[in-house]
Parts: structure tokens; sequence; C-alpha cells
């Protein structure tokens, strides 16, 4: 036996190491294939049911789809507005502890209102609905899926995407950009309590830099990221939702496991944004 | 003998690991044919092919003499509307009330208003013994009432034919004596196809007409209640007669089983 790293403990006494090596490579490759191939049935399916079979006769659940959007939207209206005006404050803070060093203390209104509106409204709203809303869609899929309630769909002939993910979808794709425009103007608002009390700034003045500093562009490049993240946060809570086969336990770990991979997919997708934004707008 | 579904050389896979093996049956129409065998037999995995959940490896599933194994999403959904199912667990949709689950495949298969929808929920809501629970949540209800309310909306759309998984699982005596009425009167008084997947042997001589016998992937028997009650094969007798599987091991084999290798 040549001198190399030891067969793996798992492999049968009989493999040889390389045999353990490759063995074990193969399967990661094939259990990543099988993920890779989940995931584009679920994107592959959700696209299908939600932008061509509307236009096919089979209408997308309107009712439902509302009601995704009080659960999603409306009952995180006021999670948001909290976090968001304390973020506002925090941040007109951080900004003034360096700029009045300058005596520049009224670009404070500039700082918070392009960070806001650019990036810190769009990504805390992410955040907040993966934290919200993404993990919820994982649980109900996965504890449906684990109670049979999803073969159930399949076998009545209704399509589960189409049942299941299509309303959320629509309800992420409209309630995460809304959301981002109440996050930015509550943000703000923190901003100018800040600056008009602690700081002193004039009101008006304070809200006429905020006019001045903001571009109609700040504002449409962070809701198009909201809107991306909306689509984010669904496909990963569906995803993880499907791929629940056990019981309870298994519904446990796939539900953090979609708020852990869809935060990490919304900063991954806002750097690709961003970093287009920088480039061509 | 009419046949409403022809299995032909059904061999499937989880992984590698083989759980049909060969399996070749004909399932007569307008009967009650159930499918018996012990756990890990593979029989709850021939339901799921039968109703188009899983493909087989290599194989036909002939229902009313078309390929179900070759359909695509559409075609398998046009045979879904002729079927229906009774999982093991009833799988009620939890968030839904009894009547919006019963009502579930009307309003997706039919373009009927919403007061005629209304009527035949609380008809088959009726035919199950369940009048009156339409607003109740399934989570409201026993074991029995989710079973009862689960067949009602597998009778939703008046289907063909009817599958049951494990109907009288988790139920007490009397609930199951129950269910198994039901199942005789849908033969009975609709000529309905039944396919009814258990292991309760006492069950099995009430409800039926045709039995198909699983053992470890492979069809030991299929042919009428009285043939299976007259066979000799030893693990159709120990089935019947509730006798353990008697596995001895010669001391040399205890050893390496115990010593992991």
């Amino acid at each position: 036996m040549p001198s190399g790293p030891k067969p793996a403990a798992s492999a049968p006494a009989s493999a040889s190491w390389p045999e353990a090596v490759l063995g074990a490579l193969g399967r990661r490759v094939l259990s990543l294939r099988g993920d890779i191939h989940d995931a584009a049935k679920i994107i592959n399916d959700t696209v299908h049911w939600t932008f061509i079979s509307p236009f096919k006769g089979r209408p997308i659940r309107f009712r439902a789809s509302i009601s995704e959007m009080v659960k999603a939207g409306y009952n995180s209206v006021p999670i948001i507005s909290v976090i968001s005006l304390f973020v506002g404050i925090i941040l007109a803070l951080q900004a003034a502890y360096q700029l009045k060093r300058m005596g520049a203390l009224i670009y404070v209104a500039n700082l918070v209102g392009v960070s806001l509106t650019r990036e810190l409204g769009p990504i805390m709203t992410a955040i907040i609905v993966s934290g919200r809303s993404g993990s919820a869609f994982a649980a109900e899929i996965g504890s449906m899926k684990a109670a049979e309630e999803v073969d159930a769909l399949t076998t009545m002939g209704v399509n589960p995407v189409r049942y299941l993910v299509v309303p959320k979808l629509l309800a992420l794709m409209i309630m995460v950009p809304a959301l981002t425009i109440i996050s930015d103007l509550v943000g703000i608002f923190g901003g100018f309590l800040l600056a008009v009390t602690a700081l002193e700034i004039h009101p008006y003045n304070y809200f006429q830099q905020t006019v001045n500093a903001l571009l109609i562009k700040d504002v449409f490049t962070g809701l198009l990221k909201a809107w991306a993240f909306g689509i984010v946060i669904t496909l990963v809570g569906a995803y993880q939702g499907f791929k629940v086969t056990g019981g309870a336990e298994e519904v446990g770990r796939r539900t953090t496991a979609s708020v852990v991979t869809s935060i990490f997919l919304v900063v991954i997708v806002d750097l690709f944004f961003t970093g287009l934004f920088y480039y061509f707008t | 003998m009419e046949t409403a579904i022809e299995i032909a050389g059904l061999q499937t896979h989880y992984g590698s690991r083989e759980i049909l093996k060969n399996v070749c049956a004909s399932i007569p129409r307008g009967k009650t044919t159930v499918i018996l065998g012990g756990s890990g037999c593979g029989k709850s995995t021939l339901l799921k092919h039968l109703i188009g959940l899983l493909k087989p490896t290599k194989g036909q599933i002939l229902i009313n003499g078309s390929d179900i194994t070759r359909m695509d999403e559409d075609e398998m959904n046009e045979v879904r509307k002729k079927m229906g199912v009774l999982f093991q667990g009833a799988a009620l949709l939890n968030s839904l009330t009894l009547g919006d689950n019963v009502a579930l495949p009307i309003r997706e298969h039919t373009r009927l208003n919403e007061s005629t929808i209304k009527i035949m929920v609380r008809m088959k809501l009726d035919q199950v013994g369940l009048s009156g629970f339409e607003n109740f949540f399934p989570s409201q209800l026993s074991g029995g009432m989710k079973k009862r309310a689960g067949l009602a909306r597998a009778l939703a759309l008046d289907p063909e034919m009817i599958f049951f998984d494990e109907p009288s699982a988790g139920l007490d005596p009397v609930t199951a004596a129950g269910l198994d009425e039901l199942i005789l009167k849908l033969r009975n008084v609709f000529r309905m196809t039944s396919i009814v997947v258990t292991h309760e042997i006492e069950s099995v001589f009430k409800i039926s007409d045709y039995v198909i016998m699983l053992d470890a992937g492979n069809v030991l028997y299929q042919g009428d209640l009285a043939g299976l009650k007259a066979s000799d094969h030893p693990r159709i007798r120990m089935f019947l007669e509730r006798q353990p599987e008697q596995e001895t091991y010669s001391p040399d084999d205890y050893f390496k089983i115990i010593a992991g290798d």
C-alpha cells in the first residue's frame, strides 16, 4: 500500500484509499447535482405558473395572494417602522460624529437620505421579511409536505407550486418594495428627528438638504433591489419547504436553513445589483 | 372480469435500493381490491405509483388502457380527475375548513357557481356522516372524523376509482369498522373501483373481493379471498395466522452481525 492519507473511517475496509476519496467526491457531486436540479425545477415551475399559465386560462389565486400580502406585508409594518426609525437615528448620530469635526453637520441629511434609500432600506426590509415570512413559507410548505398535504394537492390535480408558491411570490414582489418605501420614509424621519433636536439643524434646512441630495434613481434602484429580494426570499423558502421529506425535526432544520440561505443570497444579489448600478446608471 | 388497472413488469428503486422487483397484477373494475403485505414490502410505494406520485424505473401502469408512467402533467391531471385518494393521515389542508377542503377539487376543476358547490359539499359530507361540520377546521376533529372528511374530499368529483392508504391505521376498532362499511357502501351503491392498501387482516376479510399480496417487492398471490384463505404458501399462512418471522442465526453469523463486519 502506498503511503498517503488514511482511508476514510466510514469506507469499507476492502476499499483502497483512492476508491474511498473518489467515492466520497462522487457522492458529494451527485447530491449537489440533485440539489441544483430541485432548485431549477422550483424556479422553472414558479416562473411558469406566475407569468405564463395565467395567459393560458389558469388564473392566479387572487384571494390567497391578498391574504399573503396581509400576512407578509401589512403585519410587518410595525416592526419595520420601529427598526427603520432607530436605524435612521443611529445613522444620523454616526454621521454627525465625523461631520461635526469639519463643521459640515448639514450633510447628515445627505448621508441619511442616500444610504437609506440606496442600501439600508431595502436590505433591512429584506432581512426582516426573510426572518418573518421566508421562514414561515418554509415551515408552512415543509409541514404540509410532512403531512402528505402536498401529495394530496398533486393527486387532486392541483399543482402545489401554483397553489402555494405563486400567491407568496406575488405578495413579496409587491410587498417588499412597498415596505421598503415605508422603511425609507421612516428612517429619514428618524434622522430628521435627531437632527432637529440633538444637532439643532433647522427643520426646513434639513428637509431641503434631503430633497436636493436624493435623486429619483437612488429611490428607484433601491426599490428594484427590494423587488429582487422578494423573489429570492420566496424561492428560498419554497425550495427549503419542498425539500422536507421527514417529520417535524426536518421542518425545523429547513426553516432555519431558509433564513440563513435567504439572507446570504439577498446579500449576494445586493452586491450584484449595486455593482451593476454603479457602472450603468 | 373487466380490468381497470393493469400493472406490467413494474420495477422501482429508492436510490440504489430496489423496492419493487417485478410486479405484474391487474385490478378489476367495480370491485374492492386489497393490496396486502407486511411492513416494508412495497405496498405503499406501489400505491404511490398507481396515483402517479412516483415514476417507476421500468414497467407500465395502464389505467383504462393508457400508460400513466409516460404521461405529462396535463394528461396525468385528466386521469387524476377520475381518481380519489384517501391518505393515511387524511391529508386535509389544515388552513381550510372542512367545507373548503371538500370544495377544493370542485373549484379547481369545474366552473360551477358557489351555491351549487355548497350543495355538493353538503351532500359529500352527509355521505360520510359529517353533515353540519363544514365550518370546522381539521384540527378540531378526531382522527376518525378526519379520515371520513378526507374520504368526502376524495369523492368530491365522483371518481371512477378510489385509493385508500391504510384506512384503519390509528383508528379504534369501532371507527375502523365504520370506515370499512363506507368502503363496502361505495362498491355496492356506486359500483366504484376501490383499491385499499392495508395490513389489517380482519378488514381484508370484510371488504375485499380481490386480493394482491406483496412480499419483498414481488407479487406473492393474486386472486379472490377464498383462494388466499385456502393457500398453503408458508408466507401467506404466517400472515393470516399472525405468526412471527422465524429468524435464526447460526452462532457465527450472529457474531458477524454484532461485530459489524
